[in-house]
């Protein structure tokens, strides 16, 4: 049984122009201190993924239909207060910008100590003794001292650090990081994502790890899923989906990264843009953009399908016949 | 934080100076007390020798000076009219005004704040509607207008209430005091409610406002990430993080419902520095009128430095702010 497992989520945005559809019939799962990537350009839903699975969508966001499911157990219809017991203690998150995600008026210490004691039931001589193992675990210096010091006396790289303890300290299973070094600078993003990566190994907890950098999920992830416009476009093994893209869209995304080890005239790039959600086209999202359209395209939208890879694409380029059946949500 | 106090308290010195300047030069330019003392027929010798036991044949600068003097050791003169010192005048008075202010403050702050993280945490709910409607009578009805329509409900029509005076009063020291008693603290109710009204709504407005700033951050979102309880989340969180503002315009209208309680002290023709004040300005009571303005501009600089102290207590952001000026 997967640690999570994610059937067919639908996200919406009712506005006054009409219902946007944010996340169209997403699924997926993450095993047991797995790592997952899902990457993809802003505004394809992965973020908007990502914090609906905690249930923290922004109203009037709101999950319009699909399954979530942690440890066998539905999370997605549950009351609020219930949910409250699985954030922090079963599911943490770690948001983009640390310069924000931290309250200006507590120590960092009071916000370690409250979420565990919210969560463990813990005295607070322990709860304290664990807050200030913490913070030496994700490598502040001097965790003793700074542990009653205000966010604004730490450096973005070093609040990013605490705001990882947080997400850790009430040891959920999994961990839900959304863009969590886009705010930082390039020389600290490695080294954030390598405390985050070694952290989750060492308590064995999995990462959903969000990002529109590719590098970070090439390096990090397990698995990576790739969306497009609110739709999963391919789903498989990092390196598969690296090396052996099975939908344009990907091989796209990753002829348009720089490598240092071939040498290229000219990143390649994909023509036009992302559709906005008000006008997603018929089909396949990405035909008006693909260099390998062809009719079937632009009329049926394909779902995720078998391929001749371990990989998932949704394109209709893998419908062989005798495997024309969408394989629907069995990724 | 002691270089803190002593440094807001140098800068309020300029402030007092001006006021005392401007109150000061009222005596000189505003009718003559000379010829306001001796009445219709006086000689000249007389009027000589008033002006020399008044001082006024001194120049202005020494004049002034010297009314500062006098001023700092709480010495205003005697009133034209009443013939008594001002200070006294003052000082009986001040209990009335300070005791009707602060229990509209602490009625404004004590209903004002609840509503408004109700109707910004709830802004949907029938009872969030009912109370932003209520607030724009309060916000849009002036204050002489509610005194006189809760004289009219609660004195005249119920007759539950009394319509004028502050009813009895106990003295302790020089202070008296109308929370000890009965009729003192029912004559309580129309004035607080009448001065407080417009400022709970105010503050209601204001808490709902910031709080729905608040709640949309990234570590409100953090905070209910983490798994903390609703309660945890919106007071511990949410509600600590509207104070700095709250507190900014509760201490500048905590100054504006002691200056301007002489509305309603005049409609419940309630006792106190506002009604001596009307009455003053008259009578042209200058004395009167510059202890006054002086007595109000030391108040608004006390809350002022009440509130900076509040700020410090509160974020601790300023506090690093304090210690390395300009540093984060």
């Amino acid at each position: 049984m997967p640690l999570l497992e994610v059937k067919n989520l639908r996200v919406e945005f009712p506005t006054r122009r009409g219902t946007l559809v944010a996340v169209d019939d997403v699924s997926f799962h993450i095993d047991e201190g797995e790592v997952l990537g899902v990457v993809g350009e802003s505004g394809a839903g992965k973020s908007i993924t990502g914090v609906s699975i905690i249930r923290l969508i922004e109203p009037p966001g709101r999950i319009a239909g699909g399954q979530v499911i942690l440890n066998g157990r539905r999370i997605d219809n549950i009351p609020l207060e219930e949910m409250r017991h699985v954030r922090g203690k079963e599911i943490g998150a770690i948001f983009q910008d640390p310069l924000t995600t931290l309250n200006p008026l507590y120590t960092i210490g009071h916000q370690l100590v409250e979420t565990m004691q919210t969560h463990l039931g813990i005295g607070d001589k322990e709860a304290r003794a664990r807050a200030i193992r913490w913070l030496e675990d994700v490598g502040i210096p001097g965790a003793a001292q700074r542990i009653d010091a205000y966010p604004h006396q730490f450096s973005g790289g070093m609040r990013q650090r605490v705001v990882i303890a947080l997400a850790l300290c009430a040891e959920p299973r999994l961990v839900i990081a959304d863009e969590p070094t886009t705010a930082l600078d390039v020389s600290i993003q490695a080294q954030v994502i390598a405390l985050l990566k070694r952290l989750c190994r060492e308590h064995g907890t999995a990462i959903m790890l969000v990002t529109h950098d590719m590098g970070v999920i090439a390096e990090t992830a397990d698995r990576v899923a790739v969306m497009y416009a609110g739709r999963i476009a391919e789903i498989g093994p990092v390196r598969e989906v690296v090396k052996h893209a099975r939908h344009p869209y990907t091989d796209g995304l990753m002829g348009s990264i720089p490598s240092l080890s071939h040498k290229v005239e000219r990143l390649t790039q994909i023509e036009g843009s992302m559709p906005r959600l008000t006008d997603i086209p018929r089909g396949c999202a990405f035909n008006p953009r693909c260099p390998k359209v062809f009719d079937r395209c632009r009329t049926e939208r394909p779902d995720l399908m078998k391929t001749d890879g371990p990989n998932l694409a949704a394109c209709w380029l893998h419908a062989a016949p005798g495997r024309d059946e969408a394989l629907g949500h069995a990724a | 934080m002691f270089a803190f106090i002593v440094s807001r308290l140098l800068q309020a010195i300029p402030v007092m100076l001006t006021v005392s300047l401007i109150s000061f030069a009222m005596f000189a330019y505003v009718g003559d007390p000379v010829t306001i003392m001796l009445g219709q027929d006086y000689t000249e010798a007389q009027r000589e020798a008033l002006v020399r036991e008044l001082g006024l044949d001194q120049p202005f600068f020494i004049q002034f000076i010297e009314f500062l003097h006098n001023a700092v050791q709480f010495e205003f003169g005697l009133s034209y009219r009443l013939a008594r010192p001002v200070s006294d005048l003052i000082l009986e008075r001040m209990p009335a005004t300070l005791e009707l202010s602060f229990t509209a403050a602490f009625l404004a702050l004590a209903i004002g704040v609840p509503m408004g993280v109700y109707t910004g945490l709830y802004r949907d709910s029938w009872l969030s509607r009912f109370f932003l409607t209520i607030s724009l009578i309060g916000v849009s009805l002036p204050t002489f207008l509610i005194g006189i329509l809760l004289i009219l409900v609660f004195a005249v029509i119920l007759g539950v209430l009394p319509s004028f005076g502050r009813g009895e009063t106990v003295a302790i020291g020089w202070w008296t005091t109308g929370f000890l008693t009965v009729s003192g603290l029912r004559a309580l109710i129309l004035p607080s409610i009448t001065l407080g009204l417009f400022q709970m709504t105010l503050i209601m407005r204001l808490v709902r406002s910031e709080m729905l700033e608040v709640l949309r951050t990234d570590y409100i979102k953090f905070a209910r990430a983490r798994g903390l309880s609703n309660r945890a989340v919106h007071f511990g969180h949410a509600l600590k993080n509207t104070l700095v503002p709250v507190i900014t315009i509760t201490g500048l209208q905590l100054g504006a419902i002691i200056a301007f309680a002489i509305v309603t002290e005049t409609v419940f023709q309630w006792p106190g520095m506002g009604l001596l004040f009307i009455q003053a300005v008259a009578n042209a009571d200058i004395p009167i009128m510059a202890a006054y303005l002086l007595l109000i501009a030391l108040l608004f600089v006390i809350i002022n430095l009440i509130v900076d102290l509040l700020y410090y207590a509160v974020d601790p952001r300023l506090r690093g702010g304090l210690r390395a000026a300009g540093g984060r």
